[in-house]
């Protein structure tokens, strides 16, 4: 069945992505990790429909954020990134997927890894723990390309601040800020070593983005001797818009 | 209709009129897959028909791949919503696994290195709607893809295609693999958009 949601907030995440937040008066809730369809009508009744992670962790508000990449030759990222203004109305459908969540009931240590735009579920993630006073130890690494690309600095570096079982590391692919202590560079086994959780502590592992990051970052753990039934994915390729 | 989106234009394209409800076109091949891609090697790897209890038949790399092949081109749709046309596979037909198999079986469980696992109704396996596919636009399957070979299904969504594809069970009554369990709809014909559980 499909939701009508009013765009009640906009918000510029970098020059490419823009957080957009409905408010669904009957939303169901969701977990994190979730995603949600999102169906786009024009007047002459054609319509598309894309997938987008949500942002947002659980709450009483039926509020629901989701941040969209825009992607050159896109048909709907463009339309919601630039098109899209406070007041507008969205269908939504979901929440969908049951596989790739983080419920606040778990308390183990958990591995998030980022590549690009495959922050987003991986931010519910860690609004989700914040807004349950979990206190899960989180780890993220989060590749990006570079400074200006990420997505969330300051609610991050907030978030890191009032809490020290949460860390975060970037590691950016081509430019680094002066005071990044690596070089750019893709993630390798080193970074891995010296950013996520060791295998004896068997944490879970949450790993976003295009696919080529996916399969490097999940041979890289595989390799570090985290077991493969701890890791769960989520891809998208370069023109599937699922972020 | 629904809501309409103010200045929403979308855009048309002829390969429309080909299309499952939903579902809008890409010419690269996006993966989903649940957990890491495994990696399997030839000398490792075995095809299993079973039944639950007995192993019926069995195939290492070098019989499967005595088996006679077809080359197939066939669209396939995927429930995040891309569909690809005009794919070219090259696979051992399910009927010819099949082919001296005695059964009263209705549905089957494909099993994946992996873990992964889907149900399908043995029905839609047979009669020249199913393969084992090995090679993909001419070259060996790549492992994001499902390679060594996977189940390839595309008449329903794709996550029906076990990738990584180890063998399947002969069951008499259905019972969900990973995603129909995880919300996803037990059958999942593109056509009829089942896409989620409540559908339908």
């Amino acid at each position: 069945m499909w939701r009508v949601g009013t765009v009640v907030a906009l918000h510029d995440e970098t020059t490419t992505a823009r957080t957009i937040t409905l408010e669904v008066p009957d939303w169901p809730g969701h977990i994190a990790g979730q995603h949600v369809d999102v169906r786009v009508t024009a007047p002459d009744g054609y319509s598309a429909v894309r997938s987008y992670s949500i942002a947002s962790a659980p709450n009483s508000e039926r509020r629901v954020e989701i941040t969209v990449e825009r992607l050159p030759n896109g048909e709907v990222s463009p339309y919601l990134t630039q098109e899209v203004a406070v007041g507008d109305r969205l269908e939504l459908r979901g929440p969908v997927g049951g596989w790739f969540v983080w419920r606040a009931e778990q308390t183990e240590p958990i591995q998030l890894i980022a590549g690009g735009a495959g922050i987003v579920p991986l931010m519910a993630m860690i609004r989700s723990r914040a807004s349950a006073g979990s206190i899960a130890p989180f780890r993220l690494l989060y590749s990006v390309r570079e400074p200006r690309a990420v997505f969330y600095r300051d609610e991050l570096h907030t978030l890191c601040d009032q809490d020290r079982s949460l860390m975060v590391t970037y590691a950016y692919t081509r430019v680094a800020p002066m005071d990044s202590p690596r070089p750019p560079g893709r993630i390798n086994a080193p970074l891995i070593a010296d950013a996520t959780w060791p295998s004896n502590l068997a944490p879970t592992c949450y790993v976003c983005g295009p696919t080529s990051f996916v399969e490097s970052a999940t041979d890289l753990l595989g390799a570090s001797g985290i077991g493969r039934d701890k890791i769960r994915t989520e891809r998208f390729g370069s023109t599937g818009e699922r972020k | 209709m629904g809501t309409i989106s103010r200045g929403f234009t979308g855009r048309r394209s002829s390969a429309d009129a080909k299309l499952p409800p939903g579902q809008y076109l890409t010419t690269d091949f996006p993966v989903l897959s649940a957990g890491p891609t495994p990696h399997v090697p030839l000398d490792r790897w075995e095809f299993v028909i079973d039944d639950g209890t007995n192993v019926l038949r069995k195939w290492d790399w070098k019989s499967f791949r005595e088996l006679p092949t077809e080359t197939i081109t066939v669209d396939i749709h995927c429930v995040t919503r891309w569909s690809k046309l005009g794919t070219v596979w090259e696979g051992v037909s399910i009927d010819t696994l099949l082919a001296d198999i005695q059964t009263d079986a209705s549905y089957v469980m494909a099993h994946s290195y992996g873990d992964y696992t889907t149900n399908l109704p043995l029905d839609d396996l047979r009669n020249k709607q199913a393969w084992i596919a090995f090679r993909f636009d001419g070259k060996d399957l790549a492992p994001e893809h499902g390679g060594p070979a996977r189940l390839l299904v595309p008449h329903l969504y794709l996550w029906k295609s076990a990738k990584w594809v180890r063998g399947i069970t002969l069951m008499q009554h259905d019972k969900p693999g990973f995603w129909e369990s995880l919300g996803y709809h037990i059958y999942g014909d593109p056509w009829r958009e089942q896409r989620y559980s409540g559908d339908e």
